[in-house]
């Protein structure tokens, strides 16, 4: 089963601590910079839409955002290009963006924070209906894929997966793992790897 | 073609109705043949617009971050049309006719806003949905997606038929005539591709009313508008319609002109084809600007247009489909869910009562009511489509319409559950109070995706809205009740003319930088179908409007006279008055680098720009020169506005004809210090020096505004009526503005004064 579109959402631990307004200034701060690895375009403020998708950064290739959906605010990084390889592959890629975008935010707002990103648990969904329709069957079939992605990368099998089962939603899974990860050092390891 | 498009494609295959599938696979056809050059760019943008998807701001591979203009590295050179990179992402106009939808539609929409754009749903002064940030290869998959839910994008851009609008309260309100709905319908489904409507040089725009009094179809400001009435004749009633054409807001708005006062149902749809076919064959195709169906009855006059439109209407070839829909006419076509009942007992919760004040209109059928959703500048994730979703199944038998305010309105609901609505809707972040009050503000799109946005309307609304929340329910009812419309810039999408309060951006140089700003229009009507428009009183800085907002409704809370509308207050203290309230607003500008923040925009901290521009490289005698002469023109032409407010026509239209040739001559002087004050000499330096040259030529509307110019001094001493001095006075603002950007362009291109004159 081929898996495009791939979305990672790593939630701030916590309250968020910064006003969402600065996420306004840091994004068009690395639209200027071209800070990230793709090609970055504009930036798109929502926050007066309750539990809506906050501040985007526009790329092409792909949308990152300080989203508030389903009322938890994290950082959501959602893949709109195709990318070749694997399904490993393309988990990596959407993780490594998440965990890089992160990092950058940590260490921008680390004077006057603090804001940091959980340790221990994102979420992974597949926004694409039609790959991957939100259906018992898409998890059946998706579950040993992921589960050996999240071994990989983590290098243990201490973790929980939760499947986010209304069919409606797009087809997405909670991982919650028993032990922090080190955000650099499953950096590296993600981009070692790519 | 993307995996999973092609899984939609062989999905719905067999569930899209056999014209439109067809249609939609000859579109992606010519998305293909486009990339492989073999379609021209010119033909395949007006292909793609009249399919629904529209470019956006960036497109053209250009961005300014704050300090320079930085191309955008997109990937594929190619185009979706001239100046318009095929890698960037536009956006996608879904018609929804009559905003009426059901509860799968929505759905749908928002599988659609969260696969493939950024999350947002936006609902439109149209009754349309947008989407934003779509990429041109996706936009078959959405049509078919939409096609399979009986949703079409079909013409909702380029030059032809829009979204029929029409009451969102149709069917269900007090005031009604009759619902309006049917023939809304039935209109949107007959000219849906019909042959007479796809040659026009502009769009086209219908309406429906149900009645006169209130705002909700807009019939002032339609090219077709219809207002349902009944007579009764040999003691049987009849229905019609009292039927205007030739409205428009755009840059110079015009009030719709009487076709018919009572126009039979069995000929609105031949007369709306014979229309279609005289706009097509008779209306301007060369020139944009004077392109719409009201220039074409200004310089016919309505006598000579409703002639042509009959002599044509008379040569139609029979069609049964003018009448066949008739059958199917009956009033309460929709049915509720629920029996109908009596408002619970609530107390003890404020959220619960203020939303109940404002957001809720009795039905004409008796314990039911209407629930209006009001959207903050009318945007909805997901997951609040999916919730809206639910919430018409469990309490209504699927009966949601979007409105031109951009809110939703849920029609059908027990009065008797009222409560239990009111709680889902919270639970769902879509229980905001104050549909239609002063904090529903309604905006265009601006410079946060439009191409042509000079000032940020979303900006400035948000900032407004989060201001007016913490305390619009502890406002008197006059200030509450207030309509505020913003839009980007001149051409009036956020429908600024018909509002008690309206904005639209424009920008400014102040201490040698660029400002955004907004020019404040006072005196429209939203009420009585946008029965009068408003004029621009005074340009202000972007970040003074929140306070200018203050003085007007503390002014007009200190000085009205009981029950006096704002309206009326606007005539009776005279637009020079509140311009004094708002006077020192437009002086004592901080120095930059004391407040940048002024020199930007809200929700954009990038410095402001309306270009590429460089910053602060001109001063000195000539600006100061410039500067000058624009202020004594922007003063003239509100000095027009002042006559026209006393009566005094003839003196309005001269007045606003002076300030333009003012304004020409600021600009001459840039270039020849001596010109002579004579207009002649002014008018014919400025056609040689900035005509010819097309140096005033504005990037989208190139030379209409320096016609006004050429016009207007071409009609020196000729009378004007109120219509044509209200004309002149708009177009000599739109001028002076159209001067300032051409001023802005000049010092950007390192045309500054002093390299010109040396
Ligand atoms: S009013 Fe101007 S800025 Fe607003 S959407 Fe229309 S063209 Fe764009």
């Amino acid at each position: 089963m081929e898996l495009q579109h791939v979305n990672i959402k790593i939630f701030v631990d916590g309250d968020l601590a910064v006003a969402p307004a600065r996420f306004v200034d840091v994004f068009h701060e690395w639209v200027r910079e071209q800070s990230l690895d793709e090609m970055l375009i504009d930036v798109a403020d929502y926050r007066h839409v309750p539990a809506g998708p906050g501040v985007m950064l526009i790329a092409l290739e792909a949308d990152y955002n300080i989203d508030q959906t389903a009322g938890r605010w994290g950082l959501r990084y959602n893949r709109k290009s195709a990318i070749e390889g694997t399904n490993h592959d393309r988990f990596r890629q959407a993780l490594a963006g998440a965990i890089n975008a992160c990092h950058l935010l940590e260490a921008h707002f680390a004077a006057d924070g603090p804001l940091t990103f959980s340790r221990d648990e994102f979420e992974l969904f597949i926004n694409d209906r039609a790959l991957a329709p939100n259906t018992p069957e898409t998890y059946a079939s998706c579950k040993p894929e992921i589960e050996s992605f999240v071994m990989d990368v983590f290098g243990h099998s201490d973790f929980a997966l939760t499947h986010h089962s209304d069919v409606r939603s797009r087809f997405g899974v909670n991982i919650k793992l028993t032990k922090p990860l080190d955000p650099k050092v499953v950096l590296d390891a993600l981009q070692r790897n790519a | 073609m993307k995996v999973s498009s092609a899984r939609w494609k062989s999905r719905l295959d067999g569930t899209i109705p056999d014209q439109l599938a067809q249609e939609i696979d000859a579109f992606e056809l010519e998305i293909e043949l486009r990339l492989q050059d073999k379609v021209d760019e010119k033909i395949f943008a007006e292909t793609r617009l009249r399919r629904g998807a529209y470019g956006q701001r960036y497109d053209n591979g250009q961005r300014f971050d704050g300090t320079e203009t930085r191309q955008l590295a997109y990937p594929e050179k190619s185009s979706k049309g001239p100046g318009t990179i095929w890698d960037a992402p536009g956006m996608l106009r879904i018609k929804i006719p009559y905003g009426g939808m059901n509860p799968e539609q929505l759905e749908v929409l928002a599988d659609l806003a969260e696969e493939y754009s950024d999350g947002i749903a936006h609902v439109t002064t149209r009754q349309d949905f947008q989407l934003h940030f779509i990429h041109i290869e996706d936009t078959p998959t959405l049509m078919r997606r939409l096609a399979a839910v009986g949703i079409t994008t079909r013409e909702a851009c380029g030059n032809s038929v829009r979204n029929v609008t029409a009451c969102p309260f149709a069917g269900v309100c007090t005031d009604q005539a009759f619902d309006v709905t049917p023939y809304a319908h039935a209109l949107a489904m007959f000219l849906l591709g019909h042959p007479d409507a796809q040659n026009f040089g502009r769009k086209f725009k219908p309406t429906f009313s149900g009645c006169a009094q209130h705002s909700c179809g807009l019939t002032a400001m339609h090219d077709l508008g219809y207002t349902a009435v009944t007579r009764v004749v040999d003691g049987e009633e009849q229905r019609g319609f009292r039927f205007v054409v030739g409205g428009g807001l755009g840059a110079v708005p015009d009030q719709a002109k009487l076709f018919d006062e009572f126009l039979p149902p069995e000929e609105m749809l031949p007369i709306a084809q014979a229309i279609a076919r005289v706009f097509g064959r008779h209306g301007e195709k060369k020139n944009r600007s004077r392109a719409r169906m009201k220039f074409l009855i200004r310089n016919w006059g309505m006598e000579k247009f409703k002639e042509e439109v009959l002599k044509e209407r008379q040569s139609l070839p029979d069609d049964p489909r003018w009448t066949e829909y008739l059958d199917g006419v009956a009033d309460d076509v929709e049915t509720p869910l629920k029996p109908a009942g009596d408002f619970p007992t609530v107390t003890g919760n404020e959220a619960y009562d203020r939303w109940f004040s404002t957001n809720l209109r009795e039905q004409r059928q008796e314990g039911y009511v209407t629930v209006s959703v009001a959207l903050p500048l009318g945007d909805l994730t997901p997951d609040q489509l999916r919730a809206l979703a639910d919430i018409v199944r469990r309490f209504t038998n699927g009966t949601v319409r979007t409105t031109v305010e951009q809110n939703m309105v849920i029609r059908w609901v027990s009065k008797s559950d009222v409560f239990d609505l009111f709680e889902a809707l919270t639970g769902a972040g879509i229980g905001e109070p104050g549909a239609g009050n002063i904090l529903d503000i309604v905006t265009c799109p601006g410079t946060d995706t439009c191409k042509l946005g000079i000032s940020s309307s979303r900006g400035l609304t948000a900032e407004l809205r989060s201001r007016l929340a913490k305390k619009s329910f502890e406002m008197d009812e006059a200030i509450s009740n207030l309509h505020i419309k913003v839009s980007g810039c001149f051409n009036s999408c956020g429908q600024h003319h018909v509002s008690d309060i309206g904005f639209y951006g424009v920008n400014r140089i102040v201490n040698g930088y660029q400002v955004p700003h907004f020019q404040v229009v006072l005196g429209g009507q939203w009420e009585e179908n946008g029965g009068s428009y408003g004029l621009p009183i005074v340009a202000i800085a972007s970040k003074r409007i929140p306070e200018a907002l203050d003085r007007i409704t503390d002014y007009y809370l200190r000085m009205r006279q009981k029950n006096e509308r704002f309206t009326q207050f606007v005539t009776r203290v005279g637009k020079g008055q509140i311009r004094q309230v708002l006077d020192d607003l437009t002086k004592n500008r901080p120095d930059h680098d004391d407040d940048p923040s002024f020199y930007s925009d809200w929700g954009d901290p990038r410095e402001y720009s309306t270009g590429d521009v460089g910053i602060g490289e001109c001063a000195g005698e000539v600006v100061s020169a410039y500067q000058f002469a624009m202020t004594d023109a922007e003063r003239m032409v509100f000095e027009a506005q002042l006559f026209l407010d006393a009566g005094n026509v003839q003196g309005a239209g001269t007045e606003a004809y002076r300030a333009m040739v003012r304004a020409a001559k600021a600009l001459v002087q840039i270039k020849y210090d001596d010109v002579a004050d004579d207009a002649d000499e002014v008018v014919e330096e400025f056609r040689d020096r900035y005509y010819d040259t097309k140096l005033i030529f504005d990037p989208f509307a190139g030379g209409k505004f320096a016609n006004y110019l050429f016009a207007a001094h071409s009609k020196v001493g000729a009378t004007f009526t109120s219509d044509t001095a209200r004309h002149a006075i708009e177009e000599g603002q739109l001028f002076i503005e159209a001067v300032h950007g051409c001023y802005n362009r000049m010092r950007t291109a390192g045309l500054s004064e002093s390299t010109e004159m040396s």
